[in-house]
């Protein structure tokens, strides 16, 4: 056997190894835009609390107030406002892997995609049905804080199965998140902070490490 | 110096088996379909291939049903991760002679 051939069987197998169990197809890009629109979105919030048609923002500085208190048209345009944000970041990261899937020549439901989105999806519905809870118990002022948290649990259990980089970017959401719970009424900032610039400078980092 | 080839596991003669191997070492297990999707074999080469494997007792096969659709996966044993994890030094060992050489 010639070096070269043994070269190259090392690493055809360190390739196989990574490609098999990591998900190495989310794009940097992507990170970038949800972040994008996160900014947007928190944006369109701060401007419905503040200059909203249905205006008479809550008391913020307290972090529970009681159900009779609760202006729902604006709850509603909120979530909805969330919600966009949620969907357009899906979609983008979907059509940007997807890309990026076929030129790594990455199954994008594959093995290594199945075990990412499973171990996100654990977290996140756990933290997401925690947020509806408190939202219902009247505890507003937590709801931006369990939202980063669990978020940031989400991306550390699922950074097995991508990018370490993911990792990082999931502790730093959780301290935001402590630190959210610590000084409630400002829940809107820490998330602009925590989904608009961690995003930001997580994608541009991702894109400048793999995807040029 | 005489190269110690005959280190080398001959289960490992074959690429695409090695290839396998060194997916199952990374992963609990893994499915038919997407190890040949991944590694971009046909299901008659990649099926002997795991027969192969099967037969020298390194892969471990798991048939379980999806709803209606039989789903074969395959897991590596100890005995397998044992064997590929010994090539691997094998080939290592190669490379380091070759360059003193």
């Amino acid at each position: 056997m010639e070096e070269q051939n043994l070269h190259d069987e090392l690493a055809s197998i360190r390739n196989l190894m990574e490609r098999s169990s990591k998900f190495i197809s989310l794009s940097g890009l992507s990170g970038i835009l949800a972040g994008i629109y996160a900014l947007i979105g928190a944006v369109a919030a701060f401007l419905l609390l503040y200059y909203g048609s249905c205006s008479s923002p809550f008391i913020y500085a307290n972090s529970t107030i009681a159900l009779q208190d609760y202006n729902w048209s604006l709850i509603y345009e909120l979530l909805i406002v969330a919600a966009a944000v949620l969907m357009a970041s899906l979609a983008t990261g979907l059509i940007l892997a997807q890309r990026k899937a076929k030129r790594k020549n990455q199954p994008i439901w594959g093995e290594a995609s199945k075990q990412l989105l499973f171990n996100m999806a654990v977290p996140l519905v756990a933290g997401g049905l925690l947020a509806v809870v408190m939202l219902l118990k009247g505890h507003i002022g937590f709801i931006s804080s369990i939202t980063l948290i669990f978020y940031g649990v989400a991306l550390v259990s699922a950074s097995n199965f991508t990018y370490k980089d993911v990792r990082y970017l999931g502790l730093l959401e959780i301290l935001l998140g402590l630190f959210a719970a610590y000084v409630p009424g400002f829940g809107l900032y820490f998330w602009a902070l925590g989904f608009g610039v961690l995003h930001i400078i997580y994608g541009s980092v991702v894109y400048f490490k793999y995807d040029r | 110096m005489k190269i110690p080839f005959e280190k080398l596991d001959k289960a490992f003669e074959n690429r695409v088996r090695l290839q396998i191997m060194s997916v199952l070492v990374v992963n609990e297990r893994y499915d038919f379909n997407s190890l040949k999707e991944l590694l971009d074999v046909t299901d008659g080469n990649l099926a002997s291939h795991l027969k192969g494997l099967e037969k020298e007792e390194y892969v471990k096969v798991n048939k379980t049903f999806l709803g209606r659709k039989p789903n074969t996966s395959y897991e590596a044993t100890e005995k397998g991760k044992t064997a590929f994890k010994a090539h691997l030094d094998a080939l290592e060992a190669l490379i380091k002679q070759q360059r003193t050489n």
